[in-house]
């Protein structure tokens, strides 16, 4: 086995929504998605990262109270949370396709320093830099 | 809120155009009124102080980078006049745009390894009074004359 991080999540208001961009527009699968009364533990992982799991989770009871799950919710959909970073061969290619499938790009493929970036946003507000690899 | 972030997406995109508020509240699908008050409830700024801290952050940018003289790079940013630019940029970073630049090109980075986004918010002016009021501060007593801070 490998050792290391395998499991990182991002807050997002809508779990449903959220695994269509993941996966119908992104290219993500499902890798867990596991329902205990209301709460559901979703993940997903990106075809050549067998070994890392990006959660989608819902700011909800019994993790947060209600009030919280609020402001989280908020907070997603001010752009405020930290930064999620995509690596991609060719940006432009990734670009043309995500844009085909209907993704919200908020910046559009520039090349600086050597590599071409891209930024997009998923449906809850999490904000993320396409960068073509160097 | 999600609409907001919207407006606010499309301004980071292009700083240099103007951004009234009637076209941002278009982009949010929002009435002109909400959306002035709700932008500063969101990100605690008036949408065009925001604009501001980023053209101001787009200029130093083009100034600590490039070798594009001044008066280019007021007008890439979306000034439409030089003195304006200069003294705007002043009251923001208590430096002339070419002071700014010579002490940046002298000082030397290592930011590459740091996606250009992220360097641009760090470089961001924290924007918390009107820039007429930062004048009225940092002014000893002077009265100089009343300029729009809209830019």
């Amino acid at each position: 086995m490998s050792q290391g991080v395998g499991v990182s999540g991002i807050y997002v208001h809508d779990q449903d929504e959220a695994l269509v961009f993941y996966v119908d527009k992104l290219g993500f699968s499902v890798h867990t998605d596991a329902r205990n009364g209301d709460y559901r533990w979703l993940t997903v992982q990106h075809p050549d990262q067998p070994t890392f799991q990006l959660g989608l989770f819902k700011p909800q009871q019994p993790t947060v109270d209600e009030a919280t799950a609020a402001t989280l919710n908020e907070v997603v959909a001010k752009g405020a949370m930290p930064p999620l970073v995509l690596v991609v061969d060719d940006c432009r290619a990734s670009y043309d396709r995500f844009s085909k499938a209907g993704v919200e790009f908020t910046q559009e493929p520039i090349e600086r320093y050597g590599s071409v970036d891209a930024s997009f946003r998923d449906p809850s507000g999490n904000g993320w830099k396409l960068i073509q690899g160097r | 809120m999600r609409r907001l972030l919207r407006a606010k997406d499309r301004m980071d995109a292009a700083s240099h155009e103007a951004w009234p508020v009637p076209r941002l509240a278009k982009v949010s699908g929002v009435s002109e009124a909400h959306f002035a008050r709700s932008f500063k409830d969101a990100f605690g700024v008036p949408p065009h102080r925001y604009l501001l801290t980023r053209r101001i952050e787009r200029a130093t940018a083009l100034l600590r980078d490039t070798d594009l003289p001044i008066i280019n790079i007021a007008f890439q940013t979306g000034w439409t006049s030089l003195g304006t630019f200069g003294r705007i940029f002043r009251d923001i970073t208590g430096e002339s745009p070419s002071e700014l630049r010579s002490r940046e090109q002298a000082a030397g980075h290592a930011l590459e390894q740091v996606p250009h986004c992220f360097v641009s918010a760090a470089h961001r002016p924290d924007l918390t009074i009107a820039v007429s009021e930062k004048r009225r501060r940092d002014s000893t007593g002077n009265a100089s004359g009343e300029t729009e801070e809209v830019p």
